[in-house]
């Protein structure tokens, strides 16, 4: 189900959700861990967490110094029911005025539609852990075993408007921040030419990502109409079988196009969208990489005026000194985490586009068939 | 038959010898009247099996055009002989809709044949063949600004030997159309003919056609309204009592046709007929008839229902067809942004893949604009065509009505002048008593006519919802399962494209 594609063998260390559960307004999933390292207590073990201690985890890693070589998995999107459940709603304040038939037929629609999304979530909360298990350093982590591992409540609440509006700030001043040191030009080629392909690939996906959105969405709700359709054709006739075959025809194509479309979904906005996150991080580290290149230049300056004026040298020197091993520490990882991060995203392309086309092309076959054979 | 035009001379003949051997039409066309012609008639809308599929089938506006084109070469000479045009200012011919048409000319082609020599054969079987083909094509704007007016070709193919020759066109503008129905109805509505209704007036896509603006919407709404033509002008002729109608035969035959002034939306015609609307929903309401006949009652609930049904089913056919446009541009734009993605991503075999899943997905989007084209022309419009010609039936019931109570009116008069009569015997008053008398006699003759004449257009009635039912259910049937052959092909077609981009996807290393 991952979208990435994420090292399936590899005994020291497996995460996934084995479960999961949909409440009120929030959702736990039970993600259960099989390790063989000596870190843990067990060797296989279970723990309930939710969305927020998720985003706590990614938080982390995002603010620890140590990591800013490294592109941080993005954080999964927070589960969002509102709109299935507002249909759910307007399905049941509505049943008064449709037919026995209709209602059963639509509430199971809307139902399949809620499952979908739900498993969606899922997925996609397994899916950063996954990337975190398979990298080499996060996995690592303490913070990631005490995540795997304790079994209480992390107690990590969502953050307050505070810390919300801390963080509005904090963005906006790093996409300034961003701006001006993207107009640095790098010494190093690689990363020049990385710096310009991200900036324009995350822009064209972010594009692409949008429309293939509303591609589906236009798909699903053609579909919606098509089952309208089909019930009024039956009641219109004398010749009552052959527009019973017609209707029934057309509910058959109409949900094989439901399915085309949650597959479309699936292989190609999903992909779209995770690449678009993931992009977005990789930006991330090429920025932390240019701010730790500017602080670099901007300590040999300090360090050229203090030996001018024969002041603070020792200071300046180690300060230039840890600021040159961590750009070069940066720098060093980021350059296979780049190249990881193009092998993952061709062998996901590929998986999915296949994957795509087989099932369009099934979804195609089929409706084919059926069309043909109430002829 | 439409195909005649197009066989070696031989058959052709062999046609006419079956025709006249069983020349049901009267060469006067004139002795035709709105009597009965129970048993002829009859004949003809039930062994039209074949022809009937085969006039259906060039609703299909892309068959109109591969025929237009074929006549103009086969048929020049005569077309000189009956073309005479009248003074035409700035003829400025319009380009068909061609996005729409053209794609699908060579297909078209190639299922006419085969279905010219199907039904062939099948007339051949049937003897009786119903053989009048009629076509709307060459919409010509004539004309500037204002005054300016779309004339229509209308071709008729026919060997009926109703007419004087075989083929001929005319043109014709959208007024005369309504012209000729406002004529037919007043002469048939009230003894109870189902008169197919025309197509409705338009002041906003008229005046945009006027006003000269060539682009996208003007095209589709002269392609609508061509299509729409057509159809009427096939329903018209398949009522056989209708086919017999001098107007008919003046309107498809004579060059020159008398402007139908009353047409127009805003004339003093325009205002009384709306008036006289008024009029009549009001009478609706207060006649309170005493149906003796429950078919009757049953057949009026009948068509209530499938009214409001076909409304609603229209309803949702045409926001399909808007959703599945929508869904086409949508489509379009993702294209375009997957392949703006490929561009810019740096693994070739990767970049080439987006490239193919771009160039997929416009295919696609074309794919969904022609099946949306498709939803339209073949079921929208049949739909509302029929929505438009179950009001005309109502409208044949509510005559109906009217005949009952014109009867009962005169009923009640003749009993009251009855009574006054009885009371003049006795006063003594020799003179009014005769004219009472008169009165009455006069009276008895109306109350048998209406009585008659209700149970002419009772009988009248009958026959002609049986027969509309029956055109109905086939019209359906075949329109359908046009419709679900284009799903077909689209289906067939999106594998096409997808398996195509298949081995592009697994290449990708």
């Amino acid at each position: 189900m991952c979208a990435c594609v994420c090292h399936p063998t590899d005994a020291t260390l497996q995460v996934d959700i084995s479960d999961a559960l949909s409440e009120r307004d929030k959702v736990k999933f039970t993600v259960h861990t099989k390790s063989t390292l000596p870190n843990f207590k067990q060797n296989e073990f279970s723990v309930v967490r939710q969305h927020e201690e998720f985003i706590w985890l990614h938080d982390s890693f995002v603010e620890n110094e140590d990591y800013a070589g490294y592109i941080i998995p993005p954080a999964p999107p927070r589960p969002d029911f509102d709109a299935s459940r507002e249909k759910l709603q307007k399905l049941g304040e509505g049943e008064g005025s449709m037919t026995k038939e209709e209602f059963t037929k639509m509430k199971q629609e809307l139902e399949a539609e809620y499952l979908a999304i739900f498993k969606k979530t899922v997925a996609m909360h397994e899916v950063f852990l996954c990337r975190v298990a398979a990298h080499p350093v996060l996995r690592k982590d303490l913070n990631f075993h005490v995540f795997l591992e304790y079994n209480q409540d992390l107690s990590v609440r969502g953050k307050n408007k505070k810390e919300k509006l801390e963080d509005f700030f904090k963005n906006v001043v790093k996409s300034a921040d961003g701006v001006l040191v993207a107009g640095v030009k790098d010494v190093d080629d690689f990363f020049e030419h990385e710096k310009t392909f991200l900036l324009e690939y995350h822009n064209r996906v972010k594009d692409a990502s949008a429309k293939s959105d509303r591609m589906i969405r236009s798909h699903k709700s053609k579909n919606q109409l098509h089952f309208r359709t089909e019930t009024q054709q039956v009641s219109c006739s004398p010749d009552r079988k052959f527009f019973l075959k017609v209707s029934e025809l057309f509910e058959k194509t109409r949900k094989i196009e439901a399915r085309v479309a949650a597959d479309e979904d699936l292989k190609l906005a999903d992909l779209l969208k995770y690449y678009l996150r993931e992009s977005q991080a990789a930006k991330d580290l090429l920025y932390r990489r240019s701010r730790s290149l500017v602080d670099y230049e901007n300590a040999n300056k300090a360090l050229d005026k203090a030996r001018a004026k024969n002041r603070d040298v020792l200071q300046a020197e180690t300060s230039q000194q840890l600021c040159c091993h961590k750009f070069e520490k940066i720098s060093e990882s980021a350059k296979q985490e780049l190249i990881d991060f193009k092998t993952r995203r061709v062998a996901a392309f590929r998986k999915n586009l296949v994957e795509l086309a087989e099932l369009e092309l099934k979804h195609a076959k089929v409706k084919g068939l059926v069309t043909v054979r109430s002829r | 038959m439409a195909d005649t035009a197009r066989d070696p001379p031989p058959e052709s003949t062999d046609f006419q010898e079956l025709e006249d051997g069983e020349d049901l039409f009267p060469e006067p066309a004139a002795t035709q009247e709105s009597g009965p012609a129970s048993l002829p008639a009859e004949d003809i809308s039930t062994n039209s099996n074949g022809p009937k599929q085969d006039s259906l089938f060039d609703d299909d506006p892309e068959d109109l055009f591969a025929e237009a084109t074929e006549e103009v070469s086969l048929d020049s000479p005569e077309r000189d002989v009956l073309l005479s045009d009248g003074p035409s200012p700035a003829i400025t011919p319009i380009t068909p809709p061609t996005s729409v048409i053209t794609p699908r000319i060579g297909l078209a082609h190639d299922d006419m044949f085969t279905h010219s020599s199907f039904d062939e054969i099948e007339e051949e079987e049937g003897g009786d063949s119903f053989d009048i083909h009629i076509a709307v094509s060459d919409p010509e704007k004539v004309g500037d600004g204002m005054n300016a007016y779309m004339a229509y070709k209308v071709t008729t193919k026919t060997s009926l030997s109703l007419f004087k020759t075989d083929e001929f066109s005319v043109k014709r503008r959208f007024s005369d159309f309504l012209g000729l129905h406002s004529k037919l109805a007043s002469k048939y509505l009230h003894i109870g003919y189902i008169v197919p209704p025309a197509p409705e007036k338009s002041i906003v896509g008229m005046t945009k056609v006027k006003v000269g603006k060539e682009d996208q919407s003007s095209n589709e709404f002269v392609e609508k309204r061509r299509s729409a033509l057509e159809r009427y002008l096939m329903r018209t002729v398949k009522h056989p009592i209708l086919l017999k109608d001098p107007d008919v035969l003046q309107f498809l035959e004579s060059s020159e046709l008398p402007r139908a002034v009353s047409t127009q939306a805003l004339s003093s015609a325009g205002l009384l007929r709306m008036v006289n609307k008024a009029a009549d929903a009001v009478n609706k309401m207060t006649i309170k008839m005493n149906e003796s006949d429950a078919w009757f009652e049953e057949k009026q609930q009948h068509f209530e229902n499938l009214d409001v049904q076909l409304r609603k089913l229209h309803a949702s056919v045409e926001s399909l067809v808007c959703h599945r446009k929508e869904l086409s541009v949508n489509t379009a734009q993702f294209a375009k942004s997957a392949a703006m993605l490929g561009n810019s991503e740096d693994h070739t075999a990767l970049s080439r893949a987006l490239s193919q899943l771009a160039e997929v997905e416009e295919k696609i989007d074309q794919l969904h604009q022609d099946q949306a084209n498709a939803d339209f022309y073949l079921f929208s419009e049949l739909l509302g065509d029929y929505v438009r010609l179950i009001t005309a039936v109502k409208g044949v019931f509510d005559h109906r009505m009217k005949t009952w109570q014109k009867w009962q009116d005169s009923q009640l008069l003749l009993q009251k002048k009855r009574e006054a009569e009885a009371k003049l015997q006795f006063t003594n008053k020799p003179d009014k008593l005769q004219q009472a008398k008169d009165e009455i006699k006069e009276l008895e003759g109306k109350v048998q006519q209406g009585e008659r004449d209700f149970e002419q257009i009772s009988k009248t009635i009958r026959k002609e919802v049986s027969r509309f039912e029956k055109e109905r259910v086939k019209d359906f049937k075949t329109i359908i399962i046009k419709y679900l052959e284009s799903l077909v092909q689209t289906q067939q077609q999106l594998i096409k494209y997808w398996e195509a981009f298949l081995p592009e996807a697994k290449a990708i290393s």
